[in-house]
């Protein structure tokens, strides 16, 4: 499902982010993404979605490869992706029920479509009762529950989370975590950035550590590996 | 794309201009001022060019004829001048006068005191000729008075010329001030639809981010600057057609007669008007599509 070889990503600035990163990621995992700050974490995740191309290497995500993907086909691969930030990057002035519509929108989605769907992952992160609340009358917990049902509404193969739970607390976490292992139980592959250790030692995947723009580790059902 | 998402897209842009209201306000009175300057200074300059083109198209060559006794001969060699002159390239139209003709011009002017010349007139038969492009008088006058049967031929040479080049320097300054006016108006209302755009870029990034083709978030907002430029350009039509109707219905009764005449209303007021909105528009939609531009590449 997602396939990196030999990625390395060197941005203007001189930093090398990835320094010749090879991973391969099947259809239905459940990944972590674990290492310290400045490490490159996040450039790994950016690289799926195309924010970020390679310097050099190949990115092959569902049978698209990244490096040969022109710009305007871009929007065609993310449809295929659902992607989640730490900070929601909900629109504050639609309502949750608009903020999830959203991305079914701009593809341009049959309207009864969309709102079954969007009634649909609604129901799925407990959020029905609070459609016509807006970002802002929400908690933070809640509003990430409005940014994954927003990533997952178009069915994507792929969920990518960039520390979903990092301005969450424990309790909260622990919420979120099971909406993602319950989107995982569904089939769908789940790559997530995080320095939660209580959750990476909990609840046991597969876990990558990315140290200096490499790939230092990478095992299945392993714990957290740095100290909190 | 479906009409379904077109709808959309106009309802869209519609909505974000009644929640912008403070930055819509601000982009439309920024296209509002700048559009009245453009307006205001468009009809100032095609008037001022018409005053500089009836002023220029007044200058003619006065064509003295050789006095020839026998009235037969005469008659031949004022036809042959007449038709030798028409058949300059350069030439727009050739008038006969007679002497008698121009004796009684005279008479209008000066008085009746000369009509004691009408015993024995002392003038001369007369051509006036005018050039097609009067700029080119002094060329001309030069051909025809290598023309035979010319006895003189006058254009009031060294001051034609001066008038000429003031006039043509006064297009140029006028021109370049408008060009000037039309770089600040883009620059201006440019960057004001830039600054609403800044404020809404993370709206951008999300619809890239969940698959939007570039299209699909542009299009909005070049809707947006679109309708920016025509609620811009409603006060400065409305005012440049008033102010313009009031002045010329206040002069040009009393220049009836002059050398130098208004541009009628129509269709100056349609031809400016036109350039107004059309700018509005243009500067509107061209100044969403670069600043949007900016944010796609994510």
């Amino acid at each position: 499902m997602i396939q990196m070889n030999n990625v390395v990503k060197k941005y203007p600035n001189g930093v090398v982010a990835a320094n010749g990163i090879s991973v391969d990621i099947k259809q239905g995992e459940f990944v972590y993404v674990v290492g310290p700050s400045g490490a490159g974490k996040s450039t790994f995740i950016k690289l799926m979605y195309r924010e970020e191309k390679p310097t050099s290497g190949e990115v092959i995500i569902a049978g698209t490869n990244l490096s040969t993907l022109k710009n305007r086909q871009v929007p065609y691969l993310r449809r295929q992706l659902g992607v989640v930030f730490q900070d929601f990057k909900l629109l504050p002035r639609l309502n949750v029920y608009e903020n999830v519509a959203f991305a079914l929108e701009v593809i341009e989605e049959h309207p009864k479509t969309i709102r079954k769907q969007v009634m649909d992952v609604l129901d799925l992160v407990g959020l029905k009762h609070k459609v016509r609340m807006f970002p802002n009358e929400l908690s933070g917990g809640e509003q990430q529950r409005v940014s994954i049902a927003r990533s997952i509404v178009n069915m994507p193969k792929v969920v990518i989370a960039d520390e979903p739970t990092g301005n969450l607390d424990p309790e909260t976490s622990w919420e979120i975590m099971n909406i993602f292992e319950e989107i995982n139980a569904r089939g769908t592959t789940v790559v997530m950035a995080t320095h939660n250790r209580e959750i990476v030692n909990a609840i046991r995947k597969r876990v990558i550590a990315i140290e200096g723009g490499l790939i230092v580790r990478d095992v299945d059902g392993g714990d957290y590996g740095y100290e909190g | 794309m479906k009409g379904r998402t077109i709808k959309r897209h106009f309802r869209e842009s519609f909505k974000t201009l009644s929640r912008n209201g403070w930055m819509t306000f601000a982009s439309i009175s920024a296209v509002t001022v700048t559009l009245l300057l453009v307006g205001v200074f468009a009809i100032i300059m095609m008037n001022l060019n018409k005053v500089a083109d009836d002023i220029e198209n007044d200058v003619e060559i006065k064509v003295l004829i050789d006095i020839i006794e026998d009235p037969n001969q005469a008659k031949e060699a004022e036809d042959k001048l007449i038709s030798d002159i028409e058949k300059l390239p350069e030439v727009k139209e050739v008038k006969y006068s007679s002497k008698e003709n121009e004796l009684n011009l005279l008479i209008e002017d000066f008085g009746d005191d000369l009509s004691l010349f009408e015993q024995s007139n002392p003038l001369r038969n007369v051509l006036y000729v005018k050039a097609s492009d009067p700029q080119q008088t002094a060329k001309v006058a030069k051909k025809i008075d290598a023309l035979d049967n010319t006895y003189e031929v006058v254009y009031g040479e060294g001051k034609v010329e001066k008038l000429f080049s003031f006039l043509n320097t006064s297009r140029n300054v006028g021109l370049i001030l408008i060009v000037g006016l039309l770089f600040t108006a883009i620059f201006l209302i440019s960057n004001t639809i830039r600054i609403t755009i800044i404020a809404r870029r993370d709206e951008i990034e999300i619809m890239k981010l969940v698959g939007a083709t570039n299209a699909f978030v542009r299009i909005p907002f070049v809707l947006e600057g679109m309708w920016l430029g025509v609620l811009g350009s409603i006060i400065p039509i409305a005012v440049v057609s008033i102010v313009y109707y009031n002045v010329y219905n206040v002069l040009q009764p009393r220049l009836h007669g002059e050398l130098v005449q208004l541009l009628d209303l129509s269709p100056l007021l349609y031809q400016v008007n036109a350039l107004i909105i059309v700018l509005g528009i243009f500067i509107g939609v061209w100044g969403s599509f670069m600043s949007v531009r900016k944010f796609l590449k994510i």
